[in-house]
C-alpha cells in the first residue's frame, strides 16, 4: 500500500467513512502531506464511495487546502486587502522575498517555506497582517518579518 | 389530508397544497414565470434568479422556483421592478457567456438566447467579460462536447448527473469568479468517469454541453459517389423525431422518417429494430445456456443475474463501478454493433458491394451510442462496424438543411435486407422493451407456447416506477429443456443509472437473486435518451413510450424469433445463436476501467 492510501485509510478508520467525513479527512491530509493528490483524492473517493469529481470539487473549493504543487512545511499568507495593503504589505511581501528569493506563490527549494497572498484575515485594525500555518502575526514591519522568519530558520537548524 | 394555502398571483386566486412553489402555484394558473436553473426531473437550486417574483408589502424579490406559498400572499410576476430586475440578471449572465449565437449548435435552441429575446440589449450594459476568462472549450470526447464559455453555471447537468444517474463525473469546481463546472482535476469528458448518457446534454440550457456532431461528415459519405451510405434507424428516434418539426410528443412518424431518410439520399434505409431482434435470438440463447450450465451442468462459475448489454451508457457504467461484475453482462453486442457488424459482412455479400466502400451511419436517441462506436473492439467486420451516429436531433438538423418539408412526406417502407422487424424489436425503445422482447421469445423457444398473457403484452415489466420485478414460472417445457420444468425465471427491470446502481448494490449484498436484468441507463430507457429533442420530462417521456407500445401493437409479426429476415440471415449465414459465426461479429467483451 503507498503512503497516500495508508494515509487515507487511517484516517477514514479515524473519521469515519460518511460524507461530513470528507472535509477532516482533506484537512489532515493537507497538514501531512501539504498538498493532495490526484491519488490522494482518488483513495478518499473509495473510501467514501463517491465520486472523485465531488472529491475535487470540495479540495478545490477551499483555499486552505492545497491541490497544485506540494506547498512547503511553513506556509506563509500575507493579507492582501485594501487595509493591509495601506498599512504597507507590499513592503512585507518585499522583505520576504528577498528574504526567501520566491516569490507569491512559490515555494522555496529546501521545501521550508511557501509564500501566498491571502484574503482578509480579520485582523485590520493591527494591519499588515500574516499566517504562518496557523501562527497569526500582526502588526508587521520589514524587520520584525525578518525576526519571525529567522525564528523558524532557528527551529529548523536547533531540530537537526 | 393535505392543508391548502391560499395565495393571490397577478391578482388571480389560487388555491394549492401546502409546500407548492411559487412558480409551480404561477404555472397552475397558466402564468409563465421564466426559468433557467430549473429543470422539472431535478431538485430545486435557485442560483439563475431569472424567476424571480415582487411580494405585495415586502421589499425583496423571491425566487419563485424556491419560495413555497404561504397563506395569505400576494405575488406580482410583472412588475416593472421584476422585470427591470429579471433583464439585469439576463444581461450579467449574458456578460460572461460566449454569446456568439449564430455559430453555436444551439441557435435558436438556446434557453438563455430565448430569454434573451425578450429584452432589448444595448451596449451599455456590463462589459463582456469572455476574453477575459480563460474558458476551456472540450472536443476531445467521441460523444459530447464541453464548453466552458457557454456555461452559466445553473447546474442542471451536475444535478442531473448526481441525482438521476448517481454517477457525479461533473461537479462544481473551484469558487467566486473562478468557479466551474469540472470533471475530475479538469481531465476530458473521455477520461473520467462519464457513461456518455447524454442527460447533461439534455438538460443544459445553453450550448455548453452538446453533442459531438458527425453531420458533415456523413454529408461527405453520401456525396461521395462511390461509397454505398446504409443507415440504420434506432426504435426510439421514430417516436420522438416528429418533436424537432412541432408535432407533439408520441407523435409516430417512421414512414415520413423512412421517406425522409431516402430524400437525403442514403442508399439503403434500413432498421436497428432487425438487429433488435437479432440480438433478442442471440441473448436469449445465451441466457438459456447459461440456465443449461448452472442448473443442468451444475457449472458454479456461471454468473447471474445476467444483464442486458445494449445500453452503451450502463456498459460503461459497470466497466467503471462494478468491474468484477463484467461477467455478468451478456456478451451479446448491442443492436447498433450488431447491424453495423452484418452491414459489411452479410449486407456486403448479399447486395454483392465491397465492405470497403459500405459507410455504415446509425441514427441513435442516444449520445453514448457514438462511443460505442468508436470502441476499438468493435471492427468485427475488418472494418469500422459502425462509422458515424447521429442523434434524433442531429437528424431533423439534416432534414432541414436539405429543405425538406418533413411533415408533408408521404409515408415510405424501410428497405428490404435488415429493414424488417417485430414489435418486439420495437419495444427496445423503452424501459422494459428488452425484457419484454426477450421474454417473448425465450418462454417460447423453451415450452412451445406463447408467454402466458394477453395479447403478448408483459404489463409488469412497463411503466414509469423506478424498478420493476416479474417472475415466470415455466411449467411443462419441451423434452429439451426438462431441467427448466417448475422453475421461476426471475427478472427485474431499472432504468436511470441511480436505480441501475442501487440493483447492483443489492445482488453484491447477496440479497436478491434475479436470474435476468434489464437496464437502460437512460429515464425511461431510449425514449428518453441524451440524443432525444430537447426537452424532456416526465409527461414527454410517458408520452412517447405509449406510442412505442402502439407501434409494436400494430405490427404483425410481435415476436423477434417469428422476423422472417432474422430466419433468413440464420439460414443463409449466421447457422444459429452463438455459434461460430455469431461469436465473431455479434458478441463482445468488456474492460474494466478506472474509478474517478
Amino acid at each position: 500500500m503507498s503512503d497516500v492510501k495508508q494515509i487515507v485509510h487511517n484516517l477514514t478508520n479515524q473519521y469515519g467513512k460518511s460524507v461530513e467525513s470528507l472535509l477532516p479527512i482533506l484537512q489532515n491530509i493537507m497538514e501531512i502531506n501539504h498538498v493532495i493528490t490526484e491519488e490522494a483524492m482518488i483513495e478518499v473517493a473509495r473510501e467514501l464511495d463517491i465520486s472523485a469529481a465531488e472529491v475535487f470539487g470540495t479540495a478545490t473549493f477551499y483555499s486552505f487546502l492545497n491541490t497544485s504543487k506540494p506547498y512547503g512545511k511553513y506556509i506563509i499568507r500575507v493579507c492582501k486587502t485594501i487595509t493591509c495593503m495601506m498599512h504597507g504589505k507590499n513592503q512585507i511581501i518585499e522583505e520576504i522575498e528577498l528574504m526567501l528569493k520566491i516569490k507569491p506563490g512559490e515555494t522555496t527549494h529546501d521545501r521550508l517555506f511557501t509564500l501566498l497572498e491571502t484574503n482578509c484575515l480579520g485582523q485590520c485594525h493591527q494591519g499588515p497582517a500574516m499566517l504562518i500555518n496557523d501562527t497569526p502575526y500582526t502588526q508587521l514591519t520589514p524587520s520584525k518579518v525578518r525576526d519571525i522568519i529567522n525564528s523558524y530558520l532557528v527551529l529548523e537548524v536547533s531540530n537537526y | 389530508m393535505t392543508t391548502k394555502v391560499n395565495c393571490k398571483i397577478d391578482n388571480i386566486s389560487v388555491s394549492v397544497e401546502q409546500g407548492t412553489t411559487i412558480l409551480e402555484a404561477a404555472k397552475k394558473i397558466n402564468i409563465k414565470v421564466p426559468t433557467l436553473c430549473y429543470h422539472e426531473d431535478l431538485c430545486v437550486a435557485g442560483n439563475c434568479r431569472v424567476c424571480i417574483v415582487e411580494q405585495v408589502g415586502t421589499d425583496r424579490l423571491l425566487p419563485s422556483c424556491a419560495t413555497p406559498v404561504a397563506e395569505g400572499m400576494e405575488i406580482i410576476t410583472n412588475s416593472l421592478r421584476v422585470r427591470n430586475a429579471r433583464k439585469r440578471i439576463i444581461e450579467l449572465l449574458i456578460s460572461e457567456h460566449n454569446a456568439d449565437c449564430t455559430k453555436c449548435f444551439k441557435n435558436t435552441k438556446c434557453e438563455l438566447q430565448s430569454l434573451a429575446s425578450e429584452y432589448i440589449f444595448n451596449d451599455e450594459g456590463f462589459i463582456n467579460l469572455v476574453p477575459y476568462k480563460n474558458y476551456k472549450e472540450v472536443h476531445l470526447s467521441p460523444s459530447i462536447s464541453k464548453d466552458d464559455s457557454k456555461c452559466i453555471r445553473c447546474q442542471r447537468c451536475v444535478r442531473t448527473c448526481s441525482e438521476l444517474q448517481d454517477i457525479s463525473a461533473l461537479t462544481v469546481a473551484y469558487k467566486g469568479a473562478n468557479m466551474k463546472i469540472s470533471t475530475f482535476f479538469e481531465k476530458p469528458m473521455y477520461e473520467v468517469v462519464c457513461t456518455n448518457c447524454g442527460q447533461c446534454v439534455n438538460r443544459c440550457p445553453t450550448g455548453a454541453l452538446v453533442e459531438r456532431s458527425y453531420i458533415d461528415q456523413v454529408w461527405d459519405a453520401i456525396y461521395d459517389s462511390k461509397k454505398h451510405v446504409v443507415v440504420q434507424t434506432a426504435p426510439a428516434v421514430r417516436i420522438a423525431l416528429g418533436e424537432s418539426f412541432g408535432l407533439p410528443p408520441g407523435a409516430i412518424v417512421t414512414g415520413q422518417m423512412v421517406a425522409a431518410l431516402k430524400r437525403l439520399g442514403f442508399d439503403s434505409v434500413l432498421d436497428t429494430d432487425f438487429s433488435a431482434d437479432l440480438t433478442i435470438m442471440e441473448e436469449g440463447a445465451e441466457l438459456l445456456n447459461r440456465l443449461r450450465m448452472s442448473l443442468k451442468e451444475n457449472d458454479t462459475t456461471v454468473r447471474f443475474p445476467m444483464a442486458t448489454s445494449c445500453s452503451p451508457g450502463w456498459v460503461k457504467f459497470m466497466e467503471h463501478a462494478y468491474p468484477e461484475y463484467l461477467d455478468n453482462l451478456s456478451s451479446a453486442k448491442s443492436p447498433q454493433q450488431m447491424f453495423g457488424a452484418l452491414a459489411k459482412t452479410y449486407y456486403a455479400r448479399k447486395r454483392n458491394i465491397d465492405p470497403k466502400n459500405i459507410v455504415s451511419v446509425s441514427v441513435m436517441p442516444c449520445t453514448a451510442k457514438k462511443y460505442e462506436a468508436n470502441r476499438p473492439e468493435m471492427h468485427a467486420s475488418g472494418y469500422k462496424d459502425v462509422d458515424y451516429v447521429v442523434t434524433t436531433r442531429e437528424l431533423a438538423m439534416m432534414i432541414k438543411q436539405a429543405g425538406i418539408d418533413f411533415l408533408a412526406l408521404p409515408e415510405d417502407d424501410y428497405d428490404s435486407l435488415m429493414g424488417e422487424s417485430s414489435g418486439a424489436g420495437v419495444i427496445f425503445g423503452a424501459t422494459g422493451g428488452v425484457m419484454e422482447a426477450a421474454l417473448r421469445t425465450v418462454y417460447e423457444l423453451v415450452t412451445g407456447r406463447e408467454v402466458p398473457f394477453e395479447h403478448l403484452n408483459i404489463l409488469p415489466v412497463r411503466g414509469m416506477e423506478s424498478v420493476k420485478e416479474a417472475s415466470i414460472v415455466i411449467n411443462n417445457p419441451l423434452p429439451e429443456w426438462d431441467f427448466l420444468d417448475g422453475v421461476e425465471l426471475k427478472t427485474c427491470v431499472a432504468h436511470g443509472l441511480s436505480n441501475a446502481k442501487m440493483i447492483m448494490e443489492k445482488v453484491k449484498r447477496g440479497e436478491v437473486n434475479y436470474h435476468f436484468i434489464e437496464v437502460m441507463a437512460c429515464p425511461g430507457g431510449c425514449i428518453g435518451g441524451g440524443g432525444q429533442p430537447i426537452p424532456t420530462n416526465y409527461v414527454i417521456r410517458k408520452k412517447r413510450t405509449d406510442a412505442i407500445y402502439s407501434e409494436d401493437e400494430g405490427k404483425p409479426i410481435r415476436k423477434s424469433h417469428e422476423n422472417p429476415e432474422i430466419k433468413m440471415v440464420y439460414d443463409d449465414f449466421l447457422k444459429e445463436p452463438l455459434g461460430h459465426k455469431s461469436h465473431k461479429l455479434l458478441h463482445t467483451h468488456y474492460t474494466p476501467r478506472n474509478r474517478y
